[in-house]
């Protein structure tokens, strides 16, 4: 109906839209029109194409738009905030599924007929769409898995994990060389087909491979692959929107896990190779002594340690999701600032299970942006702070990061909040944390600890107020 | 058990030995507390407010006395007092005992557990039995009241429409509890505070509070802590340095707070007598030492002194002189010993010898001195063969090797030379597209705050739906197979956009100020 410059130019208006979208979130009164950036531009590109791409089968795509959309509106409308690594990792996954499924009808059914070098490349491209596709897939399955509980957040060390790593990845090579050898020749099928399930596979046992605290860098590595596997479409049907949007969420999702990493400081292909994470590694050398003892405090006492304070920090961890104590906090931190009392949130990069995690929870909470601070923003605040209170948190607290040099977790940066007054840990148990190290934090003489359920006690300590 | 809190009968003492808030906490422990009449009047506690309390309130001492298991008291006792103790009974209080060496003689040979409070060693865990540093805080504190009452002027500086005001100079010498009690109570009063101390550790607490500390220009690099944290004796040649020091703040300053004091020794005299006569007409002396002998050669313990336009205050008794806030603070480092030696919460104390608080503190127990315990080995100074726990793991910055990321470009550089060799013009266009697109989301996306990492991955992951562009193109396709794969891609993707959109927004809205 339209005709292809038309479509071209609306492709190039859907880009900078996308750009937009993804500047828009630098900060957070101008996120919520880059947002809307990115609706507009993903609708732009749809009509674009239903018009002039599309030339038949109307009914049947918009009765696919219709359902898949109602699907997720209602899934999007659902969800809790703490299962939004959940969410974002299966809708990873359909991407995945998506890239997969266009790769093999475009190569079933291909639109233009290519010869030599031409098809040569095509059909690298197809192959690597479909590899990427799958192992998003598969991978956002079992993450989804892990993150919503359904698969045991240990991490899965098989013997020799290394070595099978590396066959899948030369089982992969040499099935694409099958692969283009046997396209030249009419055939093909059968090489794309192992290669898919190797994919597969090869998804499956990254992610089984890596532990718990390790998700954040997982679940924004899948994310960047996802952009990867558009980028290859893209590069299949030659079409440059599909290439830029690709290349700009795989940028993106590779930038975060680089931050993720670093702020673990661990490096990347460390993470992949897994085996660090709930039960796993080796204890540290310090984990079986006993370090002295530990001074537990009753939520009376905390409530009037609250009052008597002049500045608070809080520095939430995944426990507190878990225990749902967002609220709580939040009402807290509402009294307490009510009668004068500054109270600051610390959030570390790799708290709870997704990059800016617990900001969203604590936005949901209602508790105001401009009291979160990132790490860097409030480390050096420590000292000045009267009352440090650690929820659910435990190795983005451990000093011994910083002291030993032996530590699973050594040198990472941690949020310093021994250096305060008192320290107020709130904990199930004496439990370590995902890294399995023992805390030297618990047994400072200024540190306190307040036994369980973290909104129980908080609830109790609120009552105080 | 049942404890008895007699009135204290040494002249002028004010303090008593509990408060009724206090009482209430004890009776959580299981005890029953009596009260002698009157005993806390002196420190604006009524017999009334105890019996609320739920204290029984005894008339004569001799019956509280001979009626409690547990005596909880402010003062050492007189010996009349320690007559009454018995062997099953008890006895907490101040008690000295290296200057009450006879005192101590009785007291052991009636028998009775004897506990004293100023003999709490100084560790941290029995901080908060630590009466001594209660009493410390106080009196620094009243050191400094005392000195503006004698002292003719403002703390603060002014300026006022009838003219400028100076601010007053306060020096307080040894930054122990006491001394950073009273820079603290000065410079809430907005004196220029100085401080000087013979620990060089104090100088981080003395800075602080925002007081400046004073630097003995001395060669030798002598540390005056000695062990639990108190000063020890210092050599000839620094105290002659230091005493220079003095003499020439003297001259300078308006107020001068000695609080030095080295345990089980006279005060040391850091200001003689010429050095106090060279102040200022209207200078203030607060001698906190007084009772040990004083600080300064002209203190008259327990009196005021005048000499030469200077006022000396030689106090004794600067705690009981803020009688309800020493007995509530004393009053509760009793509690929480108590709470130590009833680990059952039951009412009865069990004397645990093992334990290094209890055991140092007790003076005297079944007929046998125990004074003095082994002695603690622990300083508030960290160690000095350790220095400062640096921050050792922090790895320095490895000056990068140039080899590795070189030989990575140049092997980059050689594969896409080769692919422009082979590949035709339409890939490279595109790929121009793709690398071109790359940079552009690097700089993009790390401009996008920490706090918004969530929502950036729902949205890209919304945007990389895109992807629904290529099913669509196959929608259309004759092939029946084609057309229903790519039917469901399409339906599949656009649960993506929708929901990626839908909860990016959702959470977006969460975010306010």
């Amino acid at each position: 109906m339209i005709n292809a410059g038309i479509v071209t130019v609306s492709y190039i208006i859907a880009t900078i839209l996308f750009i937009l979208a993804l500047g828009g979130l630098s900060n957070q009164e101008t996120a919520r029109r880059g947002n809307w950036y990115g609706i507009i531009g993903m609708a732009i590109a749809l009509i674009a194409t239903i018009l002039g791409v599309v030339t038949a089968q109307y009914t049947v795509l918009l009765v696919a738009l219709l359902i898949g959309g109602s699907i997720g509106l209602f899934a999007a409308s659902r969800v809790q905030m703490t299962q939004m690594p959940e969410l974002v990792a299966i809708l990873h996954s359909l991407v995945g599924v998506a890239a997969v499924a266009v790769g093999y009808v475009n190569f079933m059914d291909p639109t233009e007929h290519l010869v030599g070098v031409e098809l040569t490349i095509h059909d690298i491209e197809t192959y690597l769409g479909i590899l990427i596709g799958a192992v998003t897939f598969s991978g956002s399955v079992i993450a989804f898995g892990k993150l919503s509980g359904r698969i045991s957040g240990n991490p899965l060390a098989l013997p020799a994990r290394h070595w099978l790593n590396l066959g899948l990845l030369i089982g992969a090579i040499w099935f694409g060389r099958e692969f283009v050898l046997q396209s030249a020749a009419g055939g093909g099928m059968e090489p794309l087909i192992i290669m898919t399930v190797i994919a597969l596979l090869f998804g499956i046992h990254m992610v089984m491979a890596i532990g718990g605290a390790d998700m954040p860098v997982v679940v924004s590595m899948l994310n960047s692959y996802s952009g990867w596997a558009a980028s290859a479409t893209g590069f299949m049907l030659g079409n440059d929107l599909l290439i830029v949007t690709g290349a700009l969420v795989g940028s993106s999702g590779a930038i975060l896990s680089y931050i993720m990493c670093r702020a673990m400081n661990r490096k990347f292909l460390a993470v992949i190779a897994g085996g660090f994470g709930t039960g796993g590694g080796a204890p540290a050398a310090s984990g079986g002594e006993d370090q002295g003892e530990v001074d537990p405090i009753e939520p009376l006492e905390t409530a009037e340690l609250f009052l008597n304070a002049k500045e608070v920090m809080i520095i939430p961890g995944y426990g507190m999701a878990v225990a749902q104590a967002q609220h709580t906090v939040f009402e807290i931190t509402r009294t307490l600032r009510e009668k004068g009392v500054n109270v600051r949130f610390g959030i570390h990069p790799v708290a709870g299970r997704m990059p800016g995690h617990m900001n969203v929870l604590l936005a949901e909470a209602k508790v105001p942006y401009d009291i979160v601070f990132e790490m860097d923003e409030i480390n050096d605040d420590f000292p000045n702070v009267d009352v440090s209170v650690v929820i659910g948190a435990n190795d983005i607290v451990n000093p011994s990061a910083l002291t030993d040099p032996d530590s699973p977790i050594a040198g990472m940066p941690v949020l310093e909040c021994w250096k305060g007054k008192v320290s107020i840990v709130l904990k199930r148990s004496m439990a370590t944390g995902y890294a399995g190290v023992q805390n030297p934090l618990f047994f400072e003489d200024n540190t306190r600890m307040l036994f369980g359920d973290a909104k129980a006690t908080l609830d109790e300590v609120l009552k105080n107020l | 058990m049942r404890i008895g809190v007699p009135k204290e009968i040494y002249d002028g003492e004010c303090r008593v030995a509990t408060t009724p808030d206090v009482v209430t906490q004890l009776k959580k422990l299981g005890f029953d507390v009596a009260v002698e009449s009157g005993a806390g009047e002196k420190a604006s506690f009524s017999d009334d407010a105890y019996r609320e309390a739920g204290c029984e309130i005894i008339d004569s001492a001799s019956d509280l006395w001979s009626k409690s298991d547990l005596v909880l008291k402010v003062r050492a006792p007189e010996s009349d007092e320690a007559a009454r103790l018995r062997a099953d009974q008890t006895l907490i209080s101040f008690l000295w005992p290296a200057q009450n060496t006879e005192l101590l003689k009785q007291l052991t040979d009636t028998g009775a557990t004897v506990m004293a409070m100023d003999s709490v060693p100084r560790i941290s865990r029995a901080q908060k039995v630590d009466a001594l540093s209660s009493m410390g805080n106080i009196a620094g504190y009243r050191a400094v009241v005392e000195a503006a009452q004698h002292f003719g002027r403002f703390f603060t500086g002014q300026i006022t429409a009838a003219g400028k005001v100076p601010p007053a100079k306060v020096l307080v010498i040894g930054a122990g509890v006491a001394g950073l009690a009273a820079i603290g109570a000065a410079k809430s009063m907005g004196a220029i505070v100085r401080s000087f101390d013979t620990r060089p550790e104090v100088k981080e607490q003395v800075e602080s509070m925002d007081a400046e500390f004073l630097m003995l220009d001395f060669e030798d690099d002598e540390d005056g802590a000695g062990e639990g944290g108190y000063a020890k004796v210092m050599s000839e040649a620094f105290i002659k340095a230091e005493m220079e020091l003095f003499a020439e703040q003297a001259k300078d300053v308006d107020i001068i707070i000695t609080t030095a004091l080295i345990p089980g020794r006279p005060a040391p005299k850091l200001i003689t007598a010429e050095t106090a006569r060279s102040m200022k007409d209207g200078s203030v002396i607060v001698d906190l030492a007084a009772e040990q002998g004083g600080n300064c050669e002209l203190t008259v313990p327990g009196e005021v002194a005048h000499v030469d336009g200077v006022t000396i205050i030689g106090y004794t008794d600067l705690p009981s002189r803020l009688a309800a806030q020493s007995s509530q603070l004393y009053g509760t480092n009793l509690r929480h010993l108590l709470t130590d030696l009833t680990p059952e919460k039951d009412g009865n104390i069990v004397v645990d010898m093992e334990d290094e608080v209890i055991r140092g503190t007790t003076v005297c127990k079944d007929g046998e001195t125990t004074w003095p315990p082994p002695a603690p080995k622990l300083s508030a100074a960290p160690p000095k063969a350790e220095p400062a726990p640096a921050p050792a793991p922090v790895k320095e910055e490895e000056p990068r090797s140039f080899v590795g990321p070189a030989i990575g470009m140049a092997l980059a550089g050689v594969a896409l030379l080769g692919l422009g060799a082979v590949a035709p013009a339409s890939f490279m266009a595109h790929f121009t597209v793709f690398v071109l697109a790359c940079f552009v989301g690097y700089m993009v996306i790390w401009n996008v705050s920490a706090a918004l990492h969530t929502p950036l991955m729902s949205v890209t992951n919304a945007i990389s739906s895109i992807i629904v562009i290529g099913a669509l193109m196959q929608i259309s396709s004759t092939n029946s197979l084609t057309m229903w794969v790519a039917a469901v891609t399409v339906g599949i993707t656009s649960i993506n956009i929708a929901g990626g959109f839908a909860v990016t927004r959702r959470m977006l809205e969460m975010f306010r100020k």
